[in-house]
Order: structure tokens, then sequence, then C-alpha cells
């Protein structure tokens, strides 16, 4: 049990940064807390993604001469997926970031309770 | 190869390719309303055409590059993506026909050829996840549809739209999250992500715990996207202070293309090689989706503002789509997929009534809006009459849906009574909540014109405007008569995915 908890060491990361991430989404009421929760959430999908490719043993799939039979090598297919799923990120973190300025311009603040108080008073 | 069967990526191209070019274009005067309107006409023109080859063919299938299926990406239009894409393109296009005006007055000329490009990049988004066959795609094409959506509710008018689309994008993208997990897991167990391929070999690693973690991830996930209850908090807000465009674009599909993934997954992937998941999807949504119609029902009675309204009406049902496809038997697959075209139908004619009078008055408040009927006598008639066609009152489409989930319901024996009992009850609190509408808007007198009330120009919208809403109202009609497309697709789709139980 214990050898193949840590054979899962990267697994028990993933779930572990999951966690984190999600919590600071749903539990903090700073907007920029929360897109860095969100970015930290999204990293535990990709650190899944690049865990799932890797083979013991195996070397990265980058072959000057073709690769023979029995060659270990990891598969390169997840990494392309995550590489798509970082730019997506990206891309959310700027917008999310870009509307998190645009609060702080109309309202003065980002804090949510505060914000929600400005309405309250609108 | 002819253009002919090239339709199925034409659909996602043309709009993709169009929207940067799109937002190229100076925002002065029309053109950007007009180019991003012919772009939605031909996709719309075009997701006709792959229906007829689907009618006609059944599900068409498309290898994207000629690569075979499943090294390459692959493209599956089954009947029930055919009818995915007409009610996306046609809602695309009807709210672009019906918005120039409203968009003009709320967001203004400055960013609007941005705007339509962010419109483009959504429609292009959401059909694509309608089309492709890819579990990765679908993932993509989600995200490219939600970040387009979010920059268009962000251009709201209001200030508020900024905080509604903050916690749109957060929800957003935790379902997405919680969606790229779970195929995560499948394609470990799977090593394909292509959707058919996926339901094939998911055989020999049946009942393993990575499954059972995907279906929960996938579930979740697709669940915040389709704002099923108690997931919802997100969409009232972003519906009200969206532009009125976006709105009814976004009602009347958005939400839906998520619960169309769910489908997907669910019969076709999940059901066969996962025991229990029939127990799990009875056991779960069953519930949820019938607190979704009540719930979604209730708070509407008490929402005075129109737009927040339809949008808890909508939370109530999606618990109808939900709550029919829940009963995992062919009628109820029929109700979900006959309800997945009539409520767009419903809700975009709804949205487009509302947006109509608050293009004159200024407001979507109903206290604001005593003895509108009088005023604007048009409008009001037509989102009297959607109102019915959402109450189900025969010769609408909604009765339609009704029609087909009650009997789908009445197959379940005793279970299946209290299921009626609770769609009659929430179709009587949308009585109430339509009635509450008609009684500001005709049993109360219009303000004095030199009262303290809103000092506004009232009187009936523009020309094309009433046009393109009246087409919608008649639409709700005219499928409450002749229900063969509809009908004709959901009952193509149905047997097949029932199949993949067996």
């Amino acid at each position: 049990m214990s050898i193949n908890s840590l054979g899962l060491y990267n697994y028990w990361i993933y779930g572990f940064v999951l966690v984190i991430g999600l919590y600071a989404v749903l539990v903090k009421g700073n907007y920029v807390k929360r897109m860095i929760g969100l970015s930290i959430f999204q990293g535990a999908a990709f650190l899944l993604y690049i865990t799932m490719d890797k083979i013991e043993g195996g070397t990265g799939p980058i072959f000057v001469t073709p690769p023979q039979p029995g060659d270990l090598f990891a598969n390169p297919l997840p990494q392309v997926l995550i590489l798509t799923a970082i730019v997506v990120g990206i891309a959310v973190t700027a917008l999310g970031l870009a509307i998190t300025i645009r609060i702080k311009e109309e309202y003065g603040t980002i804090e949510e309770s505060e914000i929600r108080e400005v309405d309250r008073q609108a | 190869m002819s253009l002919v069967h090239h339709l199925p990526i034409l659909v996602v191209l043309v709009p993709m390719f169009v929207a940067p070019l799109l937002a190229a274009v100076p925002s002065r005067g029309h053109l950007p309303w007009l180019i991003a309107s012919l772009t939605s006409l031909m996709t719309f023109a075009l997701a006709i055409g792959l229906t007829g080859q689907v009618l006609a063919h059944g599900t068409v299938t498309y290898e994207l590059g000629g690569w075979p299926v499943p090294f390459g990406i692959g493209l599956a239009v089954s009947p029930l993506s055919a009818l995915m894409l007409l009610v996306i393109t046609g809602a695309s296009l009807m709210a672009l026909l019906w918005g120039p005006a409203s968009m003009t007055s709320e967001v203004g000329h400055q960013h609007q050829s941005l705007l339509y490009a962010s419109w483009l990049l959504a429609l292009c988004g959401l059909s694509g996840i309608a089309v492709t066959g890819d579990a990765f795609n679908i993932f993509v094409f989600m995200e490219i549809s939600s970040l387009a959506s979010y920059v268009m509710v962000a251009a709201g008018p209001k200030r508020q739209a900024l905080t509604a689309t903050f916690k749109y994008l957060i929800t957003g993208t935790v379902g997405a999250t919680f969606y790229l997990i779970g195929v995560g897991y499948l394609y470990m167990m799977t090593g394909t992500l292509n959707v058919a391929d996926m339901a094939v070999r998911l055989a020999d690693v049946s009942s393993t715990m990575p499954v059972l973690i995907a279906s929960g991830f996938i579930l979740v996930g697709l669940a915040l996207k389709a704002a099923l209850f108690p997931m919802h908090a997100w969409m009232p807000n972003a519906y009200r202070f969206a532009p009125t465009p976006v709105a009814i674009f976004f009602a009347a599909c958005s939400t839906k293309v998520a619960l169309f993934v769910l489908i997907r997954f669910d019969f076709l992937i999940l059901m066969p090689h996962l025991p229990g998941h029939a127990d799990m999807l009875i056991g779960l949504l069953m519930p949820l989706s019938v607190a979704a119609m009540l719930v979604g029902s209730t708070v509407a009675i008490f929402e005075r503002d129109l737009k927040r309204m339809l949008g808890y009406s909508s939370v109530a049902q999606i618990g109808y789509i939900v709550l029919a496809f829940s009963l995992l038997s062919t009628a109820g697959l029929t109700a979900a997929i006959v309800h997945i075209f009539n409520h767009g139908l419903i809700k975009g004619a709804l949205f487009m009534a509302v947006g109509t009078l608050v293009l004159r008055t200024g407001t979507s408040r109903l206290d604001d809006l005593p003895g509108i009927g009088k005023t604007m006598p048009l409008t009001t008639l037509a989102f009297c009459l959607a109102g019915v066609s959402l109450i189900g009152v025969p010769l609408t489409a909604g009765f339609i849906s009704k029609w087909y989930l009650i009997s789908a319901v009445l197959e379940h024996g005793s279970l299946g009574l209290v299921l009626l009992g609770a769609i009659l009850l929430s179709s009587l609190m949308a009585v109430v909540y339509i009635w509450k509408v008609v009684e500001v808007a005709y049993f109360r007198d219009p303000p004095a014109e030199s009262g303290g009330g809103t000092p506004l120009g009232r009187r009936e919208a523009p020309l094309g405007m009433m046009i393109v809403l009246w087409i919608v109202v008649g639409a709700n009609f005219w499928f409450g008569l002749d229900t063969r497309l509809p009908l004709g697709l959901a009952n193509m789709e149905a047997p097949l995915l029932m199949g993949g139980q067996r």
C-alpha cells in the first residue's frame, strides 16, 4: 500500500493542488485572489495530463533516428493537448484580470463584500 | 469531393474566418452588423443543408484533413447535432436581425466591430461543439464560445455587467476544467479521444474507478455549464446585464449545448460500460431537475425584473429537459430533444419581446412598466403569446414539449404520477409569473405624462424589430402545429442514444 501510494505521488499532488485552487476560487472575496485560485486549479488539470503520459524509464518523445521496437518514450499526445489547454488558460486569466481592472475602475474596489455594498447603496 | 461534403466543417470555419476580418472593420454605421448578419445567415443556410443530409442519410461523418478516425479528428453530425445546429445558428441569426437598434442604444457604436467579432466566435464555438466527434475538441470549442461570451456579457450597459461576467467566467472555467479532467481520466483508460471510439474501447475497462471518477467530473462540469440547479447562480444575472441581443442568443441556445454534450457522454459512452450509472443518473439528476423546476418557477414568481424572471424561468426549463432524459427511455429522450428545440423558440421570443420593451422604456423592471399593454400593444401581445407557449397551451410549441414530456413520465407508474404533479405545479407557476406581467401591462394605468414616472418616448418599436419578433412568435405556433422537423430528428436520435444501453 505504502509503495503504491508513493508511486502515485504525482496524483496526490494533483489532487492537493486541485483542492487548494478550488478552495481559493470558492472562498476568497478578493477578485485577484480568485483568479490566482483559478490558475492553480487549472494547473492541477495540466498536471494530471502530464502525469498520465509518463512511462517509467521512458525518454522524451524526440528521436533523431526512427524509434526501434522496445524504445520507451512518453506519450506526446497529452502534452500537445495540454499545450492547447495552457493557451486557453492564459486567455481566461488575461480576460479575467482585464475584467477585474474594469471592476476596479467602476467600483473602486475588487473586494466582493465592498462591491456588494456599493451596489446596494446605488 | 464537392462542396456539399464539406458542410460539417464549413459551419465552423465560416464564422471562424470572418471573425478576425470583422474585428478589423471600422466600427462606424451598420457595416459590422451587416457582415455578422450575413455570416450568420450563411451558417444558418449551411445548417439547413446539413439537416437535409441528416434527414436523408442519417448521421453525417467527416474526417478532418482526410486523416482516418480515430487517428485524426472526426466530425459526426447526428440528428441531435443537426437540431442543435439549427437552434444555434437560427438563434444567432434572429437575434442579430432583431438587434441592431438595441445594440446601438445599449453599447454605442464605439466597439461594435469587436463585439460582433466575438459574436461570430461564440457562434463558431457553439456550432463546433455540436458537430465535433472528439472529446478534447469539445473542450476547446467550449472555451472559444465561453471566452467570446464573457466579452459580450461584459459589454452590457450597466456596471453590474462586469461583476456578473466575473461570476460567469469563474463558474464557466471551473465547469470546463472539470470536464477537461473527466476527459483526461477517460483518455487515461482508453487511449482515445474520439467519442465513438471511446464508447467501444471502454468495454475493456468498464466499471473501473477512473471511469467512475470521470463520470462525476464530466457530470458536474457540464451541469455547471448548463446552469442546472443548484449550479445556476451565474445565469440570471449574466442574462440580465448582457446587451439584450446577446441575452437572446444565449438564452435560446448556450446552456442547451452543455446538456447536448452531457446527453452524448451519458448515453453513448458511460451508460453501457459503467454499472450503476443509470441509477446514478436517476438518483441524482431526477431530484435535481424536479428541484430546478419548482425552485426556478418559484423565484420567477417573486422576481420583479423581467430579464431575471426569464433567467429563473430558464432554470426551470432546463429542469424539464434534464427530467426528460433522466427517465432513461426513448420517449424521455424524444421529449428532451423536442424541448431543447422548442424552448429555444420560446425563450428567444420572450427575451425579444422584453428587449423591445427595454429599447423603448429603458427599463426591464416590471414596476416601471404599468400600462405598457396600452402604449406598446403589439410588443406586449407578442410577450403574452410567447408566454402562452411557455405555459404549454395547445396549438403552441410549448404544448408539444409538455405533451411528450408527460407521456414519457406516465410510463413510470406511481413515480410518474409524482413527477406529473411536479410538472403541472411548475406549469401553474409559469401561469402565475406570466399573468403577473399581464396584470401590470394591461390592468394598471400608464403613468400620467406630467407625473414623476418614467418620461420616456413610449411608442411601438421600429418595424424591422417587430417583424423579427413576430416571426419568432409565429414560429412558436407553426411548430405547435407542424412538428415534423424537431420530432423527426428526435425520433431518429433517441433510438441511437438508447442503442448504446444494450
